[in-house]
């Protein structure tokens, strides 16, 4: 691709990547919202995490199927036991990383 | 320059900046071999150094760039390929309105530089600091700057020579699931909050076998923070009603 087009590609890509990250923190801070929304909004990131964590934890990614005992299910016992004993980002990283190491070289 | 300037610097470096770039080492940690990956693929789709170092300054969003360039090495159009990083970082949208009700009052330009900065990452590592008012736009800002900086370089020093480092060197490949595992620890503070995440990871995991595309990252946040909300109020409502 000539770098002209593919300056164009990225401005475009930064535009739509930026704006529906600016538009609700200009739109909604500093501002007194309905309760509703902010149990709604107090449940989100929580929703998130769960959306973005558990599938990565029990499918295989390149066909799209489920498998509940592989090293990525695993791993999280004890990162999850070290999160909750400790609430240490850098632990929970270590234990996981080491657990899943271990585990790849076993399966 | 005389030596002796140089601790004098470090140590009149505000506290809440080293506060906000210690918060990001764990991320700028997952952030490694992810970038790495990332720059070795860019790579070898055609794209420069350069290139992919201005993809990561004007985007800075893991995933979407992933697939920018798979499409650009399938000759897709600018137009395909902006809907779709659309769609991949929709989410943001939910993270941004989240964050919006948690931060100090700040002004448009700070509200704008903050606003670059929203990843999953740095959402789910402020969002829970600034709920709990030990944190500050100083500390955060850092902390999303410093972030970058790691997410940008990495990408840039895997376009130059990733290739050399082996696949899944001590485990990095999980250190971003890791993370994810503790920051969601940080949010289970409540049982709504217990019974939220497990609903979204459960509709969230049909949904991703079912659905093809990103999608089911927020479809099942949005299900599963209305449902969660559903519950909170009419627990709160029987609980004024029985006193």
């Amino acid at each position: 691709m000539p770098f002209d087009d593919y300056m164009m590609v990225i401005l475009g890509m930064g535009a739509v990547t930026y704006i529906p990250r600016w538009i609700p923190l200009v739109a909604l801070s500093n501002r007194n919202l309905p309760e509703w929304l902010m149990d709604w909004l107090g449940l989100i990131p929580a929703a998130i995490l769960g959306s973005l964590l558990i599938p990565a934890l029990i499918t295989i990614d390149n066909h799209r199927s489920l498998n509940l005992i592989q090293p990525e299910s695993l791993a999280a016992i004890p990162a999850f036991a070290v999160a909750l004993k400790t609430r240490s980002l850098g632990l929970t990283a270590l234990v996981g990383m080491m657990a899943f190491w271990l585990l790849e070289k076993w399966f | 320059m005389a030596n002796g300037s140089v601790p004098d610097l470090a140590s009149s470096m505000p506290h809440d900046f080293r506060r906000g770039v210690g918060a990001a080492l764990p991320v700028c940690i997952g952030y490694l071999p992810i970038g790495l990956a990332f720059g070795v693929l860019a790579q070898k789709a055609g794209l420069s150094v350069i290139e992919i170092g201005l993809m990561s300054v004007f985007v800075f969003a893991g995933s979407s760039q992933f697939i920018a360039v798979s499409m650009i090495a399938q000759h897709a159009g600018i137009l395909a390929i902006m809907m779709t990083t659309f769609i991949v970082n929709l989410r943001h949208l939910l993270m941004s309105s989240s964050l919006a009700v948690v931060i100090p009052p700040s002004g448009k330009r700070v509200l704008s530089l903050f606003a670059y900065g929203i990843t999953d990452e740095s959402f789910a590592i402020n969002h829970p600091l600034f709920k709990t008012g030990g944190w500050n736009m100083t500390s955060a800002l850092s902390m999303n700057y410093a972030a970058n900086m790691a997410w940008i370089l990495s990408t840039m020093a895997g376009g130059y020579g990733g290739q050399y480092i082996p696949e899944n060197a001590f485990g990095l490949n999980y250190a971003m699931t890791a993370m994810f595992i503790c920051l969601l620890v940080y949010q289970l503070r409540e049982r709504i909050h217990v019974v939220t995440a497990i609903l979204s990871g459960f509709v969230a995991v049909i949904l991703y076998l079912v659905v093809p595309g990103n999608g089911y990252i927020v479809l099942a946040a949005l299900a599963a923070a209305t449902v969660g909300t559903v519950i909170k109020r009419s627990g709160r409502r029987t609980s004024t009603r029985k006193s």
